[in-house]
C-alpha cells in the first residue's frame, strides 16, 4: 500500500507557497487537549488558517517539550487520549482540507510499541502525510525508514544549531517532506534566538539540500513569523497556538477564536490572506 | 600510577557498537540537539581512557578520597544464620558518601573539567548519585544543580539536606509522577538549552549512549576488586553474583568483570507490592521493549507506549526502565533475574543489622533478600558474592516507619 497523494501534497504545498512568493503556516497542537471531543473542534479550527498541521501524539514523558506542551500532554492524557483519538481526528482534518499539509509528532516509543507497521498503516489511512519523531535521529531510523518509505510517509528530520555540517548532511539524505530546523538550542516554547544567526544557519543548510526548511521554536508574533518567512520555506508556530488553550482553560467557549485571533495575522504577515 | 592500579583491567570488553548498540538495544535516541553534545562526551571519554594521565589522576582519588578499594567481607554470621553458601559483601556501603555512585561521578567530572565546562547537573532518586555528583562539584569547584522529583524529596530528606550543604542547587521537579524518571525528563530539558557550558553527569547505566558505556566502566572498579578479594580469601571465584537493579549502575559495575568466567548473574529487581500487583519497578521481569531516556531497552509501558508509575520503598530502584546492556544480557541468557518485595527488602534489612551490624541501604537490601534466599538453597562450599552497593543512614525515616514497634520497646518482625 503506498500513498501517493500524500507523496505529492507536502511538495504540492511548498510549491504553491513558493509560486505566491510566501512561507508556509505550520501550526501545532496536541491532540486531545483539553479533551477529544474540544481538541477535534480546535484542530479543525487550525486547519483553516495553516498549510501544514503538526498534530501532537501526547506522550507521558516529553523530554524535548516545555512546560506549556508538557502540561497538553498531561490534559490529553487524563482526558483519556489514545493513538485511535489522533489518527480519528487527523482523519477529520483530512476530510474537511483535502491539500492541507499533516504531519504527526511526538516520541519514539508511542509507534514503537504499537508497531511502525500498524502506525504507519493507520496515519496513512487516515491522511497523514509525514511523521517527526523527536527522539528518533537519522542514526537509529533503521527502526522505521523502511516501513514509512514503504507506506509514503514522509520523515521530517530536525536540525538545531549543534548540528554540525555532517549531520545537515545526515538529515537531507534520510529526511524527506521537509526539514524542521529547530532555531535556538532548548526546549520548545523558549524564547527566540538572534534572527540573523537563524538566517545564516537555514542558508547553510540549503547548501546541503532542496528539500523545504521549516524554522521553528519561540516564534510568538506576526513581526517574528514575517521575519522568519522572508529566509525560509515555512514558519512553525507551536507552544504560542497551544497557550491560547492554556490561558483559556477556564473559559473553553473562548478557545477556538482565541486561536483564530493568534492564527490570522500571523498568516497574514506572512503575505496569505486578505488585509 | 597508584599501587591500587594495578588490581584494575582498563581493557573494554563486551563494547557496544560504533552507535552505541548492545545488540538490538542500546543506541541513542536523543533530540537532534542533543546529538552532537553525547559525540563529543563520547570522544572525549575514549580518548581520556586511553591516557594514563587520566586514570592516574582517577585512580588517585578512588584511593584517597574515596576509600577504595572496598573489602570483600565474608559475612560469617549472616552465612551461619541462612545456613547455606558462604555470603561475601562487597562492601561500596563504605565508600564516601556511602554508596558507589561516587566511582561514576569522580569519572564523569574528571572528564566535564577535561572538556573545559564550568557547570554541572544530575537527576537523582534516592539521592545517593546527587549527593555524589554535589560532593565532586564541591571538590572540584564546580557549580551544580542536581534535579529531583518533589515526591523524592518528601523521602529522602536528608540527602536533600547534604546536598545543599555541598553547595548544590536542588530543584525539585513536579512534572508527571515527580520522581526520577520526571527528574531524568527535566535534566534532559535542561542539558538541551545549556550543553555549551554545561555537563550532564548521567547517574546509572542507562540514557543514550555513551552513558550506558562509560557509566559501567567507571563502575568496574566494583567487580574487579571483588574478583581478586574473592580469589585472595575463597580461594575460588564466586558461584553466584548478586546485585540489585533500577537503572543498573552497581549491578554493571559487579557483574561485567564476571562476564566471561563460570559465574551465574543475579539482578535483583524492586517487585513493590508484589510482580503481580501492578505497584513495582521490575522493568526487565514485567516490561517490554521502549525507549526512553535516549535508548532502546526494557521499560514498564502500557499498550500505547505510556510509561507507567512504579513502586518501590527503595527511591533509587524506583524506575520504569533499565540499562539497554542489562536488557541486552537478559536476551541473551546471560543474566538471570529475581526480584524482592517491599517486605522482602525490609525483612533483609533487618537481617543483615542484627546479625552482621551492617545498616544497609533499602535499594542494598532487595539484593541481600534475594540473594540470602538464593544462599539458602546453596551447599556450604559454595560462594555467594553480594554488592552491598549502599548504607542505609538515607533510609532511616522510611524504616522508622514501618518498625514504629522497636521505638516503643517492642520486638517484631518487619511485615
Amino acid at each position: 500500500m503506498t500513498n501517493m497523494q500524500g507523496e505529492d501534497r507536502l511538495k504540492a504545498l511548498f510549491q504553491r507557497c513558493k509560486a505566491e512568493q510566501r512561507a508556509a503556516l505550520v501550526g501545532y497542537l496536541t491532540a486531545g487537549d483539553p479533551n477529544i471531543q474540544l481538541s477535534e473542534q480546535l484542530v479543525l479550527k487550525l486547519a483553516e488558517q495553516v498549510d501544514i498541521l503538526e498534530i501532537g501524539m501526547p506522550f507521558s514523558d516529553p523530554m524535548a517539550d516545555g512546560p506549556v506542551i508538557q502540561a497538553a500532554s498531561e490534559r490529553a492524557l487524563a482526558a483519556g487520549t489514545v493513538m485511535k483519538d489522533v489518527f480519528a481526528i487527523a482523519k477529520k482534518v483530512r476530510e474537511a482540507h483535502p491539500d492541507i499539509g499533516i504531519v504527526l509528532m511526538g516520541y519514539a516509543n508511542t509507534p514503537y510499541t504499537i508497531g511502525f507497521e500498524v502506525f504507519a498503516r493507520q496515519a496513512v489511512s487516515a491522511g497523514v502525510d509525514g511523521v517527526l519523531l523527536v527522539d528518533i535521529p537519522p542514526e537509529e531510523g533503521y527502526i522505521c525508514d523502511g516501513i514509512f518509505k514503504q507506506y509514503g510517509l514522509k520523515r521530517i528530520l530536525l536540525l538545531s544549531p549543534t548540528s554540525t555540517d555532517e549531520r545537515i548532511q545526515l538529515a537531507a539524505e534520510a529526511g524527506s517532506g521537509f526539514l524542521y530546523y529547530v532555531s535556538l538550542n532548548g526546549i520548545t516554547g523558549a524564547e527566540m534566538g538572534d534572527i540573523q544567526k537563524v538566517q545564516q544557519q537555514v542558508e547553510n543548510i540549503r547548501k546541503f539540500t532542496d528539500l523545504p526548511v521549516c524554522v521553528g521554536f519561540g516564534i510568538k508574533t506576526p513581526a517574528q513569523a514575517k521575519a522568519v518567512a522572508v529566509f525560509s520555506d515555512g514558519v512553525v508556530v507551536g507552544s504560542h497556538f497551544v497557550m491560547q488553550i492554556t490561558s483559556n482553560l477556564e473559559q473553553i467557549f473562548l478557545m477556538a477564536d482565541a486561536l483564530e485571533s493568534v492564527a490570522q495575522p500571523m498568516r497574514q504577515a506572512m503575505g496569505r490572506g486578505k488585509v | 600510577m597508584d599501587s591500587i592500579a594495578t588490581m584494575y583491567d582498563l581493557k573494554i570488553t563486551h563494547a557496544p557498537d560504533a552507535g552505541g548498540h548492545f545488540g538490538m538495544y542500546g543506541g541513542r535516541f536523543a533530540a537532534e540537539t542533543l546529538m552532537q553534545p553525547l559525540k563529543e562526551i563520547e570522544e572525549a571519554f575514549f580518548e581520556a581512557w586511553a591516557d594514563p594521565e587520566f586514570h592516574a589522576e582517577r585512580m588517585h582519588l578512588l584511593k584517597h578520597y574515596v576509600g577504595r578499594a572496598t573489602p570483600l567481607y565474608h559475612a560469617k554470621h549472616l552465612t551461619a544464620k541462612v545456613g547455606g553458601a558462604q555470603i561475601y559483601l562487597k562492601r561500596e556501603d563504605l565508600n564516601h558518601t556511602g554508596a558507589h555512585k561516587i566511582n561514576n561521578t569522580i569519572g564523569q567530572a574528571l572528564l566535564a573539567r577535561r572538556m573545559g565546562k564550568k557547570k554541572v547537573i544530575a537527576e537523582t532518586g534516592a539521592g545517593q548519585h546527587g549527593v555524589a555528583t554535589a560532593t565532586v562539584a564541591a571538590m572540584f569547584n564546580m557549580q551544580c544543580d542536581i534535579y529531583m522529583g518533589r515526591e523524592d524529596i518528601r523521602r529522602q530528606e536528608p540527602n536533600v539536606f547534604r546536598m545543599k550543604l555541598l553547595g548544590a542547587n536542588v530543584v525539585p521537579v513536579d512534572s508527571g509522577t515527580a520522581t526520577l524518571k520526571d527528574a531524568v525528563n527535566e535534566a534532559l530539558r535542561v542539558w538541551v538549552a545549556t550543553c555549551e557550558d554545561t555537563y550532564y553527569i548521567f547517574g546509572t547505566a542507562a540514557g543514550p549512549h555513551p552513558f550506558p558505556l562509560m557509566v559501567r566502566q567507571f563502575h568496574t572498579v566494583i567487580g574487579q576488586e571483588a574478583r581478586a578479594q574473592c580469589l585472595d580469601q575463597a580461594g575460588k571465584l564466586p558461584d553466584v553474583a548478586v546485585a540489585c537493579v533500577g537503572g543498573g549502575s552497581n549491578a554493571m559495575g559487579l557483574l561485567h568483570p564476571f562476564r566471561d568466567d563460570n559465574v551465574r548473574l543475579v539482578a535483583v529487581e524492586a517487585a513493590g507490592h508484589g510482580l503481580e500487583s501492578g505497584e513495582h519497578a521490575a522493568a526487565l521481569a514485567k516490561g517490554r521493549a521502549g525507549i526512553i531516556h535516549g535508548s532502546l531497552s526494557y521499560l514498564l509501558d502500557d499498550d500505547e507506549g505510556q510509561v507507567q508509575g512504579t513502586h518501590s520503598i527503595s527511591a533509587g530502584l524506583d524506575y520504569p526502565g533499565v540499562g539497554p546492556e542489562l536488557a541486552a544480557m537478559m536476551s541473551s541468557g546471560r543474566l538471570e533475574l529475581d526480584s524482592a518485595t517491599d517486605d522482602d527488602a525490609l525483612e533483609a534489612f533487618k537481617t543483615l543489622t542484627r546479625s552482621e551490624g551492617i545498616i544497609p541501604a533499602l535499594e542494598s537490601s532487595h539484593a541481600l533478600a534475594a540473594g540470602i534466599r538464593l544462599a539458602a538453597s546453596m551447599q556450604p562450599d559454595q560462594v555467594l558474592l553480594i554488592n552491598l552497593s549502599g548504607r542505609g543512614d538515607k533510609d532511616l525515616g522510611t524504616v522508622m516507619e514501618k518498625f514504629s514497634h522497636l521505638m516503643s520497646g517492642e520486638e517484631g518482625s518487619a511485615a
